[in-house]
């Protein structure tokens, strides 16, 4: 169990001394780590639910992974991504170094990238593994350094600027989970969430405490209204670090505030909360799709693209306890693997369309194509996704929506999630109109060839998310073995 | 006209007087605090924390500090990856930019070269007694490569020469050894033991010892590789040459 | 029990104004500067959390090792900041530069 997180710190701190062979280690690493999680996923449905206790001391005073459903899919979403991520980035570089002037900054860039992501992999899988509240508080940390490094990579004055915005919001996040956990521990003595959960009852510095995380990690999975500084920074961030940043970085905040209120607050939250956080969800939905189609700019469509997506995950608040028969965690999960997948391949094929044609802007996309086919063709298939059209992952989650919102009578959710999948198909058809559409003037523009590995990630994560639909009994089962009341523990740390 | 007036304002306000937002602002935070100050003062005293889970335990961890216990022995796997953070703001800060100096001599005089030369030897030397002490009393990694770190800093700030021509892979390899050996140790109790992190019992003292004394110089360095505030000349690979040249280069 | 209180309300005070300066200043060192006092506050009230009177006893170590990993990631996401801030300020003034500059040779033209 433990391989997820220490495979990535060695492959990072080895990038970051060696100064040669980076792509190897990564690659190794991340292959590894697929491997690794894998092979947890197999243990999982062998033997159910597992904790792993660091250094052999026991819970409260030591420090517990844990294995279950949502975790083990979660990391099965990191890792896959994180292999395409790594493939397409080094595609991205190679690119860059060869045919674009100004080469020595570009490897400064690349020499850097590795390590950081690395280390931003580890402590992504520590964030979904881990079991305790203070060790969360530095995962979080780690991985908001890494971001904010990465999304400052790319040297433009937009990123900076970005990237430092970025760096204090999430720094204000983590500060405020933080004095929730002050709270939390003033009033349990516990930082262990296995043991929190029988120990929290409903008391003013409990509710405080709740409120307080809830707010920290808010801002660090950007709703609405805490959603600013989310656009600047993926937009202008190199486009392996925007894959990073909108497919998993934000994953992993939400997946934190969701176990919080689901598994450990169960009794404290109030339906009023629950609809607090469909309403927020609800604005974000519409708010970035009005925002996505008003852009002039591919990347910055995208980001906006991402805001309105995460609202769906919220709407998940006040419809996940409704029918016993499905899991808390289905509809959750369902959305998070499919956003994950189709915005990577739209992130990717916005670098590669940047590479090819030297710009993104929406209006002179025109017949791109004729030269492009792959990426365009993943385009497609992401978009799919991203409306919800069946079999895609995205469809799935937003069935399971609109069902729970249906059975339970609480029809405005439906209406929010059938809008926001219509304003969804008009921003993803804008552009794949200007796709399409090849104007007389048009000459094939005589630039260098993408590499394949610039081509294929995008097309291969797009399939995923299309076909993560027809193979939901997987993930369904992965789930309903991941909750059961038994609990194995296993010293040795499992591989 | 409205513009204007309000612009106005604004520029003689500035610094004197909130406007209407940021009173709202105030006012906000004002309920905020009192809110949770009175959860504060109410909240019972009942609860001792895990004071004792550490006092029964704490013959079995090595060292005789509770906190360095608790901090290298209970709960070492959240040291670990404090010590990655540390390393991730210096990437991070040699990834943004070339670290800044000066180039040309500095004019110290002899005062501040005594200081320095007089001063130097001495925070290295409090610094190793921090560190050993940490076992017993307070001190430790943390608060020994803080020392480190001060002392790096007095010769960054004097400007020395040697400063600039220090070679990148030293500082590569003094940066990443205090990690990188406490990740081996880490790995290596887990082929002992079974547990990762999990000291064998004779040996836990001079194990946590021998990780504190390598993460205090690997945060000396990072502290004052992080006031440097830039990557050294040589850190790059080889630049290879472009084979062939794009016209169009934007921002990327 | 006073001394907790007293500490514990500090570090909320200190809390409050540093969430305060964030939102009114736009100066970036300001900014990193009011994180700076929030998160002091944070640990005021995390080592207030541990204290107990002397004749009942130990203190609490595990706040004290919360804190102690808090000031050292509160010290490297400040320093990663006030770099940020540097390189901001560095690139806005080149691109303001660049854009006067072809800002300039537009208006040169049309002489």
């Amino acid at each position: 169990m433990i391989s997820p997180i220490i495979l990535p710190l060695i492959a990072g701190l080895l990038c970051f001394l060696l100064n040669r062979r980076t792509f190897a280690i990564a690659l190794a690493a991340a292959v590894a780590n697929l491997l690794a999680v894998c092979f947890l996923t197999y243990q999982l449905l062998l033997f159910g639910p597992m904790r792993c206790h660091m250094g052999g001391w026991q819970p409260p005073l030591g420090i517990t992974l844990r294995s279950d459903g949502p975790a083990v899919l979660m990391l099965l979403m990191t890792a896959v991504t994180g292999l395409a991520i790594t493939v397409y980035a080094r595609g991205y570089f190679s690119h860059r170094i060869l045919n674009l002037r100004q080469a020595t900054q570009h490897q400064e860039q690349q020499r850097y990238f590795w390590p950081l992501w690395m280390l931003l992999l580890a402590g992504l899988n520590g964030l979904f593994l881990s079991n305790d509240i203070f060790n969360l508080y530095v995962t979080l940390e780690i991985i908001a350094i890494a971001a904010a490094s990465l999304a400052a990579l790319s040297g433009k004055p937009a990123s900076q600027l970005a990237s430092f915005r970025y760096l204090l919001v999430s720094l204000l996040g983590s500060l405020t989970y933080l004095l929730g956990v002050v709270f939390l521990y003033r009033s349990c003595g516990i930082l262990d969430l296995d043991i929190l959960q029988h120990h929290v009852a409903n008391g003013p510095g409990i509710r405080a405490a709740l409120a307080l995380m809830s707010i920290g990690l808010l801002l660090k999975t950007a709703l609405v209204p805490l959603h600013f500084w989310l656009p600047p920074t993926h937009a202008n961030a190199l486009a392996p670090v925007s894959v990073i940043l909108s497919g998993l970085v934000v994953k992993g905040s939400f997946y934190l505030l969701f176990r919080l209120w689901f598994e450990i607050f169960t009794q404290l939250i109030t339906p009023s909360a629950l609809n607090f956080m469909g309403t927020l969800g609800a604005v974000a939905i519409l708010w970035g799709a009005v925002q996505a189609m008003r852009q002039h700019r591919l990347k910055l469509m995208v980001a906006y693209s991402t805001v309105s997506q995460l609202g769906y995950l919220f709407i998940a608040f006040p419809l996940s306890r409704i029918d016993e028969s499905i899991q808390v965690w289905s509809i959750v999960i369902f959305m998070a693997l499919g956003h994950a997948c189709a915005k990577s391949a739209l992130f990717m094929v916005a670098g590669a369309v940047f590479l090819h044609l030297g710009h993104d802007r929406i209006k002179d996309l025109n017949g791109v194509r004729a030269s492009l086919p792959i990426p365009v063709f993943a385009y497609g298939i992401a978009g799919v996704s991203l409306m919800g059209l069946p079999p895609s992952a995205g469809f799935i989650g937003k069935w399971l929506l609109l069902t729970s919102s249906l059975t339970s009578s609480q029809w405005w959710w439906a209406l929010v999630i059938i809008t926001g999948s219509l304003l969804a198909m008009i921003y993803v058809f804008r552009v794949m109109s200007r796709f399409f559409v090849i104007p007389e003037d048009y000459s094939v523009t005589t630039s260098a060839p993408l590499s394949p590995l610039l081509e294929w990630p995008a097309l291969i994560m797009a399939l995923i998310s299309l076909f993560l639909g027809l193979a939901a009994s997987w993930p369904m089962k992965i789930l309903a073995t991941g909750n059961t009341a038994l609990t194995q523990v296993f010293p040795g740390g499992l591989p | 006209m409205k513009t204007e007036k309000k612009s106005i304002r604004r520029i003689r306000n500035r610094g004197k007087r909130l406007d209407a937002w940021q009173l709202l602002l105030l006012f906000l935070l004002l309920c905020l605090t009192t809110v949770l100050g009175t959860i504060i003062w109410t909240m019972p005293e009942n609860t001792s924390g895990l004071t004792d889970a550490v006092a029964r335990l704490q013959e079995q961890s090595g060292v005789e500090s509770p906190v360095t216990a608790v901090l290298l022995n209970f709960r070492g796997y959240d040291t670990l990856l404090e010590v990655m953070v540390l390393l991730l703001a210096v990437i991070g800060a040699w990834s943004l930019a070339k670290a800044p100096f000066s180039g040309q001599a500095a004019d110290t005089g002899p005062v501040q070269m005594g200081v320095v030369r007089l001063l130097v030897p001495l925070m290295f030397l409090v610094a190793a007694y921090l560190v050993w002490q940490g076992s017993h009393l307070a001190g430790g990694a943390f608060q020994g490569g803080a020392i480190l770190g001060a002392a790096g800093v007095l010769l960054l700030v004097t400007e020395l020469l040697f400063l600039p021509a220090i070679p990148a892979l030293p500082l590569r390899i003094g940066l990443v050894f205090g990690p990188l050996l406490f990740v081996v140790i880490a790995l290596f109790c887990l082929c002992l033991t079974g547990h990762l992190l999990g000291y064998p019992e004779q040996a836990a003292g001079g194990l946590i010892l021998l990780i504190e004394t390598a993460c205090a110089i690997s945060i000396g360095l990072t502290l004052a590789s992080l006031f440097a505030g830039g990557h050294p000349e040589d850190d790059h690979p080889q630049s290879v040459n472009p084979t062939e040249h794009s016209d169009k280069e934007e921002w990327p | 029990m006073i001394t907790t209180l007293l500490y514990s309300m500090t570090g909320l005070l200190l809390f409050a104004m540093g969430l305060f300066t964030l939102f009114i200043h736009s100066h970036p060192l300001r900014k990193i500067l009011a994180v700076n006092v929030m998160s002091t506050g944070v640990f005021l009230i995390m080592v207030a959390t541990a204290y107990k009177p002397m004749p009942l006893g130990n203190i609490d170590p595990v706040p004290h090792a919360m804190v102690l990993t808090g000031i050292v990631v509160s010290v490297s996401v400040t320093a990663l900041a006030l770099l940020l801030a540097c390189r901001v300020q560095e690139t806005s003034n080149l691109d303001l530069l660049e854009r006067k500059k072809q800002a300039r040779i537009p208006e040169e033209s049309r002489r």
